[in-house]
């Protein structure tokens, strides 16, 4: 792969990408000198170029649409592409926020009816499409939390228990809010330490902050008992949604005990995400705290939908509701594939994630030796033992043209490597990502250098990340970079 | 490996004393190279007071960032600021120039329950 370059690297002083016809009105005077600047050195080049640039660059980009990416915890599924094309419909996408709700009830029917559809899928009371995140469905839920113990004239509740094997998200959103985080350590199993939850768990607790299956890909048969401990001491219990993709059809948040929950329509809907977004992070909870949901919720008074904000309403989330061409692509991923399709959804992502489980589990380390679900997480400490890290390993897979699955997290498995498949890809993929991480296990043995010098293949290679992060030079400079 | 004259925490934080109630603490040298790469340090300003394994601040590394706990209870005096202005020297030297906060212990009684280097030593290599 060529080596990328930059637009000034090319640039050749009066080239142009365009010719101006003759001026044919009195030349205007240039405003003063000491307001023009003359430090931005505009590349000159020609619109081929810059076409060529621009091509060049997009060709550098590796997405689902392009191979493998099996990073674990972030559901990378093909999005199938017709519902772009929904998403594209004129009456999506030439409607407007503020316009009367009158104007846009087919819109206002689908929010409507997506929120019933998650209601239904999760089992919970309500849903608000309002959170634009996964985080900010967090934050949104755990100020429900504290909306809901206020409300109950009960300040006391200053804690949000957090397992230690928690997305990053869980404790900052506790810390957003104002909460103070006691870290619930898991067992030898993985499951949550009960003896543990029993002693951390009284009246001073808001919360207990859980995501399911947990990021180490375990289900925790404890589930229905770690509620009822909660909730007997007063607490509620908030669900992260990130790993829905293994339950839909199968089990439901609201019969497992849960109050509230947060879900990714990016992840589990299949929408396209990464790289910054957008996202959509709606958050369901029981009809207790349908009070406290963010503003707007859509609602149907006889046949007539529009917006309205709940009586104790945590306010609004942002200046509309939501990212309304996520959920478009979301609704179109239920409707199509029905009840009976989303069960079969979890199936694959499961079977995938076991069968990959079974197929490595001689050449890398499994901690946890059991039945996984969507996502499964192995421990490079053999290779780390030989001299190669995980991150060389992950650097590794980039020369075989994988997207390296996520590493060093969770953070109570050493040298973690968590791998999550998805339902979309082919067993002859999965063979051929399995085939190469047999064939990396191997040069951990014989050719420990293709490891620590990887990737080979790339168009950067491997970047000091050590004095990126300990230096970061943030600001391109036109005269410090330009070769020459 | 492990000073023996040092003290340590299950979330692999050391301390030292200098007089009975002045006190040096860092991380371990086990904690250093799971983290690996340590770039940002966050300290707590001193005149802070702190709480016996409660968190003090932040360490951030290429792979994660993780609490930093304090080993005793009391009154912050003193944090490294060489350590801060460049993180690697905690990689290089955790019980040495790396160290991370002075302090007066409000309880130095707390030390008594905590583990000797014999004990962490079995800890890191029985949990690893």
């Amino acid at each position: 792969m060529k080596q990328p370059y930059l637009l000034p690297d090319i640039s050749q002083p009066g080239k142009i990408g365009c010719s101006l016809p003759a001026l044919d009105v009195p030349p205007a005077a240039l405003p003063p000198e000491e307001l023009l600047r003359t430090e931005l050195e505009l590349p000159e080049v020609s619109e081929m170029e810059l076409v060529r640039y621009f091509t060049a660059l997009s060709r550098l980009n590796y997405g689902v649409d392009t191979g493998f990416y099996p990073l674990g915890s972030c559901t990378m599924k093909y999005n199938p592409k017709w519902h772009e094309d929904i998403a594209k419909f004129p009456g999506f996408t030439s409607i407007h926020p503020y316009q009367a709700t009158e104007t846009a009830q087919g819109a206002l029917r689908l929010m409507f009816d997506l929120q019933a559809l998650l209601t239904e899928i999760t089992g919970m009371g309500v849903t608000s499409l309002a959170p634009m995140a996964g985080a900010q469905g967090e934050l949104a839920s755990l100020l429900m939390v504290k909306a809901y113990h206020h409300s109950r004239s009960n300040m006391m509740r200053r804690k949000i228990l957090v397992p230690d094997t928690a997305h990053g998200t869980n404790p900052a959103t506790a810390s957003m809010c104002g909460f103070e985080i006691n870290t619930v350590p898991s067992d030898s199993e993985g499951n949550l330490d009960m003896k543990r939850l029993e002693s951390m768990m009284n009246e001073q607790v808001a919360a207990l902050s859980l995501t399911i299956p947990s990021t180490l890909g375990l289900f925790d048969p404890q589930i229905i008992t770690i509620g009822q401990l909660v909730h007997d001491k007063g607490g509620l219990l908030y669900g992260d949604g990130a790993n829905l993709n293994s339950l839909l059809g199968k089990v439901k948040f609201g019969d497992l005990g849960f109050d509230c929950v947060q879900l990714n329509l990016h992840k589990t809907f299949s929408t396209p995400h990464g790289g910054g977004g957008p996202g959509s992070g709606p958050i369901c909870a029981k009809p207790y705290l349908a009070d406290f949901m963010p503003t707007p919720l859509v609602v149907n008074k006889a046949g007539k939908y529009s917006f309205t904000s709940p009586p104790k309403s945590i306010g609004r989330l942002g200046a509309a509701y939501g990212n309304f061409g996520v959920m478009v692509k979301a609704y179109a991923y239920i409707r199509s594939l029905g009840a009976a399709g989303l069960k079969e959804v979890s199936e694959g992502a499961v079977t995938s994630a076991n069968y990959l489980k079974e197929k490595l589990k001689a050449d890398y380390h499994l901690p946890y030796n059991r039945t996984c679900m969507h996502e499964v997480v192995f421990s490079g400490k053999r290779q780390k033992a030989k001299g190669a890290a995980i991150l060389d390993i992950a650097k590794r897979l980039l020369d075989y043209g994988f997207h390296p699955p996520t590493i060093y997290f969770p953070l109570v498995v050493e040298e973690a490597l968590m791998i999550e498949p998805t339902e979309t890809e082919s067993k002859k993929t999965l063979d051929a990502f399995i085939e190469t991480m047999k064939e990396i296990a191997r040069e951990v043995t014989e050719d420990l250098e293709a490891l620590h010098t990887a990737p080979h293949n790339t168009s950067v290679r491997r970047l000091d990340e050590v004095t990126a992060a300990r230096q970061p030079d943030l600001r391109w400079e036109v005269k410090s970079q330009r070769p020459g | 490996m492990n000073p023996k004259e040092y003290k340590y925490t299950r979330e692999h934080e050391w301390i030292s004393l200098e007089s009975p109630n002045r006190g040096t603490a860092g991380i371990t040298d086990y904690a250093q190279s799971q983290l690996g790469d340590i770039v940002f340090l966050e300290l707590p300003t001193p005149g802070t007071r702190v709480e016996q394994f409660q968190k003090m601040g932040e360490i951030e590394a290429v792979k994660a960032v993780t609490d930093i706990f304090t080993p005793a209870s009391g009154v912050i005096l003193e944090t490294n600021q060489d350590a801060a202005n460049e993180p690697k020297i905690v990689n290089e030297d955790p019980y040495g120039a790396g160290w991370l906060v002075k302090l007066e212990l409000s309880y130095p009684s707390e030390l008594d329950a905590m583990m000797d280097s014999q004990a962490y030593d079995e800890m890191v290599n029985v949990g690893g």
